[in-house]
């Protein structure tokens, strides 16, 4: 189903608008990092992605790996709007047996591809899926959402080294550039930058983009190369952590953190005033 | 075989194990096209390259890279694939320890770790290239299956099994020189310790090398009228406690031997079974005890902390 530009602006919303609302079922989360990396979400699986929501594991599937497991907030709703699950999966968020956590388990949330949490695991497991979709000469891609602090763990650069190595023109690693980490900026904490200059390095084809504007998300993943390439992709996606929510943007203390009643109602409020329709 | 080698199991006395598993993994991936076999720059010293020269396209060498190979054999698992991977135990192990235990054991995917020079088999290499802690990392994550063969032929049996077998399995090889345990054809199955000799008097249980060892100290005390049991504990996870209660009532005096260190491994494994069960018997476990080894030969190595046939025939005579 093709979606216009502004109907993916919405979807936007409606998923940070669930967000909040499932970060006060977990009593808390990760919220910053869920917040910044919604557009990009919403590209991938409104736009660009092939999966069946009936068939969770369909072979032929596009595959996502959220490296940055923390970022489970912003998938989960995700996951429920496209029919994955019902809703009332993570009415017990963070209790005692419940499918969700802080971070996704493939084993108990239909449509989640690997488990992750611990960082940079994620994209050595894409390499790895990446090798397999090769080997069948299949045409399903491999999504690949990496935090910018994540880039900090070696072993990232260890699968950067061996996707275009391998040539594995089926591999798209996408980075949610916030630019922060939990104890500052990422270029005060360990810097990245030149971070794309980086990449190029390690053979990657790069774009770097605004990682809110859902115009050039959309542009960037229709152009990607056929899977059969021999090229990676690397999309450094520029954003704000705690994107939405005025008080939460750029701010580094809502890395991880719940909302009261007042900072919640302000946040939808402004979160229904940003609907592009109103705008 | 395009190479024009043909391998069977019977047939394996004239290889060691590390000349094994490259051919068998070639052999099994003839009729299984999910094989895939990785390695971290260890193609010569593994021998793996006996797959790679049949099936160059399902072969992958990840440089000496063994956390991106783990953690992209756990991705090929995801999409059906049967990684065997391989390098040394010592990284695996220790350097790999979290994608081994998050990306692997976790999410209960069919990779097989094939873990070589494991024990004190690199000898003069040092504790850097020793591994005597896997056993006990390994065995503690759950979902792992952790195999330790005595042999060649029981290692080509043990791969053979695994293709079919659910969930994750760490294999813990040696140099792979080692002599043969096993003559003929003979049952083994993961899980499933197999009694090597019968004996009354006392039991050895054993794994990798020292099943030999105590193979060896056994008819030593043969001569001396001592009868002793030894038992080839190859499985280490799922441990068969069966066999371990069933000899701990018929002999009363239990050594366990391995190449690893006292805590954690296969002496640990066995003593949790004796005390849940309440088998208040004379029992010692031979290994490395707590130490980071000497350098030196490896026989050298196992004679200096007493799990060669030595070390094993006199615990054996101290606890008669």
């Amino acid at each position: 189903m093709h979606r216009s530009i502004e109907e993916l602006q919405e979807k936007a919303v409606e998923i940070r608008k669930k967000i909040l609302e499932i970060s006060a079922i977990a009593g808390g989360g990760h919220l910053g990092g869920s917040l910044s990396m919604v557009e990009i979400l919403v590209a991938l699986y409104y736009h660009a992605m092939r999966y069946n929501p009936k068939e969770p594991r369909w072979p032929q599937r596009d595959r996502f790996v959220l490296s940055k497991g923390h970022g489970i907030l912003g998938l989960c709703p995700i996951l429920a709007d496209l029919g994955f699950y019902p809703e009332e999966l993570w009415q017990d968020y963070g209790r005692l047996d419940s499918a969700f956590g802080m971070h996704p388990n493939m084993d108990k949330i239909p449509g989640i591809d690997m488990s992750t949490g611990s960082l940079g695991h994620g994209l050595s497991v894409g390499v790895g899926m990446a090798l397999a979709g090769r080997l069948d000469q299949a045409d399903w891609r491999v999504f690949v959402l990496l935090g910018d602090g994540e880039l900090d763990e070696g072993s990232n650069w260890e699968a950067a080294m061996s996707a275009s190595h391998f040539q594995l023109g089926n591999l798209v690693a996408i980075i949610d550039r916030n630019g922060l980490q939990v104890d500052g900026s990422t270029e005060e904490v360990m810097a990245l930058e030149p971070l794309a200059e980086k990449w190029r390095a390690f053979g990657w084809r790069v774009i770097e983009l605004d990682g809110h504007d859902l115009h050039q998300l959309v542009e960037a993943l229709d152009s990607l190369p056929p899977a059969n390439s021999t090229q990676p992709t690397c999309i450094i996606a520029k954003t704000v952590k705690g994107k939405g929510v005025s008080f939460m943007e750029g701010k580094g203390e809502w890395h991880y953190g719940g909302l009261d009643e007042e900072h919640t109602k302000q946040a939808l409020e402004e979160l229904e005033r940003s609907h592009p329709g109103r705008r | 075989m395009p190479q024009g080698f043909f391998f069977n199991v019977l047939d394996v006395d004239k290889f060691a194990t590390r000349d094994v598993y490259g051919k068998v993994l070639a052999e099994l991936a003839e009729s299984n096209r999910d094989i895939v076999v990785l390695t971290a720059d260890m193609r010569l010293s593994n021998k793996t390259n006996d797959f790679a020269k049949v099936h160059p396209d399902r072969y992958f060498d990840f440089g000496i890279a063994e956390q991106n190979m783990i953690a992209a054999a756990a991705g090929m698992a995801t999409c059906g694939k049967i990684p065997f991977v391989s390098t040394y135990a010592a990284f695996a192990s220790l350097r790999c320890a979290e994608q081994i235990h998050t990306d692997i054991a976790y999410p209960n995917l069919n990779v097989r770790i094939l873990s070589t020079h494991a024990g004190l088999s690199l000898g003069d290499g040092g504790p850097t290239h020793h591994a005597i802690e896997d056993i006990a990392i390994m065995r503690s994550m759950a979902n792992m299956t952790v195999v330790v063969p005595a042999d060649a032929k029981s290692c080509a049996k043990a791969i053979e099994e695994s293709v079919s077998y659910q969930g994750p399995i760490y294999f813990r090889l040696g140099m792979g020189a080692e002599p043969l345990v096993y003559k003929g054809d003979f049952d083994y199955n993961i899980g499933k310790a197999n009694i090597v000799r019968e004996g009354s008097d006392l039991t050895v249980i054993a794994c990798g090398i020292c099943v030999m060892a105590a193979e060896k100290a056994a008819r030593k005390l043969e001569k001396e009228d001592i009868s002793v049991k030894v038992i080839d504990m190859h499985t280490i996870k799922p441990l068969d406690t069966e066999t371990i209660i069933q000899a701990a009532k018929e002999t009363g005096k239990i050594i366990t031997a391995e190449v690893h260190n006292i805590i954690g491994g296969l002496g640990g494994a066995v003593a949790e079974t004796l005390a849940e069960h309440g088998l208040g018997i004379k029992f010692k476990r031979l290994g490395i005890p707590d130490v980071y080894s000497a350098i030196g030969p490896p026989d050298d190595l196992y004679a200096r902390y007493g799990i060669d046939s030595d070390g094993i025939y006199n615990a054996s005579k101290k606890m008669l």
